[in-house]
This record gives structure tokens, C-alpha cells and sequence, in this order.
């Protein structure tokens, strides 16, 4: 077995075991909730529509949007909004099986107990749900499937599951780590899809051996899978400080980075990775994370609404002092590399354009193409970039940020908005262009503490202060390249950085 | 004594949504441990009038009385369990074997288990199925008569000296529905129990019944025995019994020329 095998795998316990305690906790709940639904839209017909019009309409929202919209939503990351995204999806199958499995029930059936002197209840009870038993038994079954795959992209709302390793998997191009995710999800979903299934035919038939197995089966399932989440690391009385990271390969990077400096000072270190930009931010302001690295222009931009440039020092002292004055976060370490915007073009064609500065683009753009993040061309730094510098691009293509690199290699579009620190820039030959006008604001890479971090754990501060200047853009972008281009493991970049 | 058992008083009803009455205005004595075969063709109101009898159906206007109590004053679950009910789509549960499916009634009323077996064996061997040969089954390994027989089980599992039927044996083969005809014939007889029988179909009628009401666009139109019946002037009366009458003679005419 190779040794990123070996190493996924030891990841495998913790992930399966938080992915089936989300997946079997909004199951239930979600079973608990559309069931009674369910009957009640059998009996109040004129409710039945709406109802299920609404089921159907959450069902139509991609699932990570619907995960995503959550967290606003409940004011909080984490398992909550996770579990009850899956219970809203969950609700659909189960509410339209469990109605029409009732409704198409013979109406003969129905007659005949009537005529013999059934209540309304006993009705449901001995005719009608026996008889709709298998259409229901159907829509937990969909229900179940579609839980435990769509709990992978809870990771980004900061609910560990086995969305961690394809999340992270992909943006460090982990395949091992990709394909152990999906097969596990699969796996589990067809295990508990046949235990539904064995449950069902035991109530069928009456048959008490199937069922106490089935039982049986399912209590290992739920043991076996919980126990190491349920029980971790309690006999550890080390404190324990988790760390988040988003999701791009330099933030995993650094989460190691960190989690290694904190052991060494005496900590337990947890990671909560793959979190989405505002996620992270979030989770930390609110305390479920204790430590995260973040960029000065990100939260200069983005949380400050600051659309201006003072510089390099400027911007660092403001956010230092706005961070902690709105939301008593620590900025406790610059870690001495920026990772900013910077707009990249192959040296080749750089040469032939005759363009080394940004100002220099602004005669050719019209007759260029330029490619972007997700986020990039709604952010302020984009705006005002296209003001500063009157550009007028021909064409804007958005794109994932992996591809980008390959896309502006292939003469697909001719500029890209690159990020400073990435690894690719060397490797395709890139060339940055000069912001004479200092447009972009500054990128520093700032290790920020969560509010009263510093009072629950002591040394905290003083070990993450450590890590002051520990980095520079060399050695960052030696670090990424390891990852992105040579293949090799985020641990092993991490340990890049703490060697220099 | 002969009594009432069922008794209906200027019942109407009207469905919600339609225009015209269903049942209008009608008056109907049911004597006790009697056969009453309510006839007419489909529309005419006697399957609206069979249900307002254990309120599957609750009449417009008027009074429904069983045993001398107003039916309005009864809890509708109580009463049906006391009425036997049969009809033409059977109902067998199909999850249930034929033992659980007569069992029924006694279940709901929390019989004792030794009680319902006894029962059950009682009344399969009644209805003329031997009970260690059926009680097992299931409704889908049975005929199309076995289901009826079952059926009729069920609705007197719980001692019912009331039977409404409606179309019992309407989907029957002709040799199983003169089988079933005669052996419900038997049955009643020998239970004393009050039936009353929804049938389009007047032959029926005449072989079974003691007396005979004859419904036409909701309102009944004749009523009596079947012997007076067949001398009624009412012109739909004369229409409803010359053919079974027709039949009978060119039958005879028929086995005359062999």
C-alpha cells in the first residue's frame, strides 16, 4: 500500500465517523419531521400542494448553496446548519412517496374498513400505511443516497465529513485523498441503503431473525462508526486549539505549518479545513475556530469595504486596529510573505506586447482576453483597477483557479489575475505586471487569533508570534509549487517552510 | 315478534356539488331476521340508501333508526361494528392472511386471542371453507367465490345479526353466485340474521329475498313481496319484473322442445 494511502486512511475513522453522525442525524430528524407531514397532507388535501411545491422548490437549490445559504441563515458554521440543509433535502422523497404511497392504497381497501368500523387512525395504521409500507420504505431509501452524498459539501461550511478529502483532495491534486472520499461516500451510502432495505423485508415478513440482525448490524454500524468521534481524544489533557484554513493549497499548507509550531509549544491542534472564504472569518469571529491565516487586502476589501490603497504599513496597521476594535480578533503575526492580486501574462507574449506594467496593458486591452477567479471581477480591487488604469478588456472568461495557469499557457486568454505566491508562475513562465500605480492593495499573510483565544489558551499568542517573518514569497511559492506541480504532500511543503 | 330491525324515515340525500337528490323522500321497514333486496339499475339511489343505513353515508334529511335507536345518536365506529358489511370489491386486506382478515372486527374489539381463533374456525367452517385448508392463505391465492366467502366471514366475525351487502355477488361466475346465492339463503335462516341486499339484478332478487323495494331516480317505487311484486301496476315495476318473467318462459319453452 503507498504511503498516501496509509495516510488518507488514518484520516478515514474520524471523517466516516462525523460523515455518518451527520447523515444519520438528519436522516432521523428529517424522517421524524416529513412522516407526521405526510399524514397530515393525506388529510388536509388542500395543504398538500403548497406543501410539497415548497419541498420540491428546496430541492432545486444546487445543495451547495442550499448548505452555504445556512450559515447566514442560523449565524453559525458547523454541524447545525449542515444537519439542517440535509433535513430540508431529505424532506421531498419521503413527503411525495409517503403521500402517494397513501393515496393509491385500493380504494376497496379503504371502503372495507370503513365498513367494518375502523377509526381514521386505525386506518392508517392497519391498512393504509402496511400497504404503502414498500413506496415509503422507496423514499427513505432516495432520502438516505442523496444525505450521505450531499453531506460531502458540508466541509465548506466547516461540518467535517468525507467531503474533507475530496474538498482538499482536489485543490492540492491529492487524487488518493479524492478517490477514498467518494468510495467511502459510496460505500456508506449503499451500506445503510441495505440495511433500510433488510429492515423493510423483516417487517414484510414478520421475521424476527432478519430484523434483530438487521438490529444488530446497525447498532455495530452506528458504534463502530461513532466511537472514535464520540469518544476522541478525551483522555488527552493537553489544550487543544483548532486551527481553520479555506481552500486553496497555501492555506492548507500553512494550517500544518501552524499545527506543527503549536505542538512543538505543548498544544493539541484539531484542523477544520476547507472552509469557505467568509466562513473562516466568521467561524473565527464567532469562536469556532481559534486560529486562521487570512490576507490584510481580503479583510481590507472585503469586511472593510475599503476600496482606497495607503499602503503596505498603512493597510496593516488599520486592519490590525479595525479587527480588534469590531470584533476583538487578534492580528498576531505577519508571517512575512505577501500573496497578492497581480495580473500575470506569458513572458513571450509580455515581450512581444512590450508590456511590463499594468499601465502598459491599458493601450492593448480591448484586443485581450483576460481570465479570473470566481470572485475576481466582483471584487472592489477589480473595479478599481479598470479605473486607475482605464482598461477595457475584450473579453472577461471566469474560471476555476487551477485552470487558469493552463488556460493562459494555451493562449486561451491572454492575461490572468494569478495570485503572487503560486507556485505556477515560475513553473509556466509567468511573468507579474508591474502596479505602478498601487491599485492592488497589499496581500500580507496575518495570522489572526479568535476573540478571548488568548485568555482560554495560554501561550497561544506567544507561540503563534513565532511565526512572525518565518515565511517570505520565496520560499511560499517553493512551498505551493511542491504541492501543485511535483505532486508532493502538504506535509511535506509544510515541513519546506519550517526548515528555512 | 316481528319488529323493525331497520327503519327509514322521509330520507333524502343530496351529494355536495350535485343538483339533483340522490335518494328523495323515501320510507323503508327492514323486519327483523328478514331479506330485503333493494333493486333498481345503477344510479338509482339504493347503494346511497344501503350506506346511510351504518353511516358510511349521512342522509340530508330524515331519521335512520337501527334497532329502534336514532343512528344519529350513535358513534358511527360503534355501529359499523356491530352491522356486518359486504360488498362487490370484497376488501380483503391483502397484506393480512384469511385468519387475520376475519379476525377483523374481533381485533378491534380486543377480543382474546383464544377467542378470535375459536371464532374464526367457526366461521370459515360456516361460509363453508375448511379452516385448516384457509386459514392461511392469502387473499391473492383465493377464487374469486373463496374471496367472497371470506368477505362475508369478516362482516359477521363479530356475532352482526345485521348484513348489509351491496353487489355481493356481482362479480361472480354464474355457477359460484348460484352457490354463494343459496348458501346465504341458508345462512341467514339459520343465523336470523336482518339482510339487506343492493342487486341490479332482479332474479336475484325474487329467489332471495322476502321482500323486494324497487328504486328509480332516487325514489322508491314499489315494495313488497316478491309474489305481489310481479302483479304491481307501477309501469316501471312491470317493466323491472316482465323480464325475468320472459326469460323464465322461453327457458321453458326451450327444455319443452327437447
Amino acid at each position: 500500500m503507498s504511503a498516501t494511502l496509509v495516510q488518507q486512511l488514518e484520516l478515514l475513522p474520524d471523517y466516516l465517523g462525523r460523515h455518518l453522525l451527520l447523515s444519520v442525524t438528519a436522516l432521523a430528524i428529517g424522517i421524524a419531521l416529513s412522516l407526521p407531514l405526510a399524514f397530515a397532507l393525506v388529510r388536509l388535501k388542500a395543504l398538500r400542494a403548497p406543501v410539497l411545491m415548497v419541498a420540491s422548490a428546496v430541492q432545486t437549490i444546487p445543495g451547495l448553496a442550499l448548505l452555504a445559504l445556512m450559515v447566514p441563515v442560523l449565524g453559525r458554521i458547523g454541524f447545525l446548519p449542515a444537519a439542517i440543509a440535509l433535513v430540508l433535502y431529505s424532506a421531498l422523497p419521503v413527503l411525495r412517496n409517503t403521500v402517494t404511497g397513501i393515496e393509491d392504497v385500493d380504494p376497496d381497501l379503504i371502503e372495507a374498513g370503513r365498513g367494518l368500523g375502523m377509526t381514521p387512525n386505525q386506518l392508517l395504521l392497519k391498512v393504509q400505511l402496511p400497504l404503502a409500507l414498500p413506496v415509503i420504505v422507496a423514499g427513505i431509501r432516495t432520502a438516505t443516497v442523496w444525505v450521505v452524498g450531499l453531506a460531502t459539501l458540508s466541509t465548506p461550511v466547516g461540518a467535517t465529513s468525507l467531503g474533507n478529502y475530496i474538498f482538499s483532495g482536489l485543490q492540492t491534486q491529492n487524487y488518493t485523498a479524492v478517490l477514498v472520499g467518494c468510495i467511502a461516500a459510496a460505500a456508506l451510502a449503499l451500506v445503510l441503503d441495505g440495511l433500510i432495505r433488510a429492515i423493510e423485508i423483516a417487517l414484510v415478513r414478520r421475521d424476527r431473525t432478519l430484523m434483530g440482525a438487521a438490529a444488530l448490524a446497525t447498532i455495530a454500524l452506528l458504534t463502530a462508526g461513532l466511537a472514535p468521534v464520540l469518544l476522541g481524544g478525551s483522555a488527552d489533557a493537553r489544550p487543544r486549539v483548532v486551527i481553520g484554513t479555506k481552500t486553496f493549497t497555501e492555506q492548507y499548507v500553512l494550517g500544518r505549518l501552524i499545527a506543527s509550531e503549536l505542538e512543538a509549544a505543548g498544544f493539541r491542534t484539531q484542523m477544520l479545513e476547507s472552509l469557505g472564504s467568509t466562513v473562516a472569518f466568521d467561524a473565527l469571529a464567532a469562536g469556532r475556530i481559534d486560529c486562521y491565516v487570512d490576507y490584510t487586502g481580503t479583510i481590507w476589501a472585503n469586511h472593510m469595504r475599503r476600496a482606497d490603497n495607503p499602503g503596505r504599513e498603512a493597510v496593516m496597521r488599520d486592519v490590525t486596529a479595525w479587527l480588534a476594535r469590531t470584533h476583538a480578533i487578534e492580528l498576531v503575526a505577519a508571517l512575512g510573505f505577501e500573496n497578492a492580486y497581480a495580473l500575470a501574462m506569458t513572458r513571450d507574449r509580455a515581450a512581444a506586447l512590450g508590456v511590463r506594467t499594468i499601465a502598459d496593458l491599458a493601450a492593448h486591452a480591448p484586443e485581450l482576453a483576460i481570465g479570473g477567479d470566481y470572485e475576481f471581477f466582483s471584487r472592489p480591487e477589480w473595479r478599481d483597477l479598470r479605473a486607475r488604469y482605464g482598461l477595457a478588456f475584450g473579453d472577461l472568461v471566469t474560471m476555476d483557479p487551477t485552470l487558469m495557469y493552463a488556460a493562459l499557457a494555451g493562449d486561451e486568454v491572454d492575461v490572468i489575475s494569478a495570485f503572487s505566491t503560486d507556485g505556477r508562475i515560475a513553473a509556466f513562465d509567468l511573468t507579474l505586471l508591474e502596479d505602478t500605480a498601487g491599485a492592488l492593495p497589499p496581500y500580507d499573510a496575518v495570522v489572526l487569533m479568535a476573540p478571548g483565544a488568548a485568555e482560554r489558551l495560554p501561550g497561544l499568542r506567544a507561540a503563534l508570534a513565532g511565526l512572525a517573518g518565518a515565511v517570505d514569497d520565496e520560499t511560499m511559492r517553493a512551498a505551493n509549487k511542491h504541492v501543485d506541480l511535483d505532486g508532493g504532500t502538504v506535509e511535506d511543503a509544510a515541513r519546506l517552510l519550517s526548515s528555512r | 315478534m316481528v319488529r323493525d330491525v331497520i327503519a327509514l324515515e322521509n330520507v333524502s340525500k343530496t351529494y355536495d356539488g350535485a343538483g339533483a337528490p340522490a335518494v328523495r323522500g323515501i320510507d323503508l321497514d327492514v323486519a327483523a331476521e328478514s331479506l330485503l333486496a333493494l333493486v333498481g339499475e345503477s344510479g338509482c339511489g339504493k347503494t346511497t340508501t344501503l350506506k346511510m343505513m351504518n353511516r358510511l353515508v349521512e342522509p340530508s334529511a330524515g331519521r335512520v333508526t337501527v334497532a329502534g335507536e336514532d343512528v344519529r345518536s350513535l358513534d358511527p365506529i360503534v355501529l359499523r361494528r356491530r352491522i356486518g358489511y359486504a360488498f362487490q370489491g370484497v376488501g380483503l386486506f391483502p397484506h393480512l392472511d384469511v385468519a387475520a382478515n376475519v379476525a377483523t372486527v374481533p381485533r378491534l374489539l380486543h377480543w382474546t386471542e383464544r377467542e378470535i381463533a375459536a371464532r374464526v374456525d367457526e366461521l370459515l367452517e360456516m361460509v363453508g371453507l375448511p379452516p385448516a385448508q384457509f386459514r392461511g392463505r392469502y387473499p391473492r391465492e383465493l377464487s374469486g367465490g373463496e374471496q367472497q366467502r371470506v368477505g362475508v366471514a369478516r362482516a359477521l366475525a363479530a356475532r352482526a345479526k345485521v348484513l348489509l351487502m351491496d353487489e355481493p355477488f356481482g362479480a361472480l361466475d354464474p355457477i359460484t353466485r348460484d352457490a354463494l346465492q343459496s348458501e346465504l339463503k341458508t345462512l341467514q335462516r339459520a343465523l336470523g340474521l336482518t339482510v339487506v341486499l343492493v342487486t341490479h339484478d332482479v332474479t336475484e332478487a325474487l329467489l332471495l329475498a322476502d321482500r323486494i323495494a324497487v328504486m328509480k331516480d332516487g325514489a322508491i317505487v314499489g315494495h313488497d313481496t316478491p309474489g305481489r311484486l310481479m302483479a304491481d301496476p307501477h309501469p316501471y315495476v312491470r317493466a323491472l319484473m316482465d323480464m325475468p318473467r320472459r326469460h323464465a318462459e322461453r327457458i321453458a319453452r326451450v327444455a319443452g322442445s327437447a
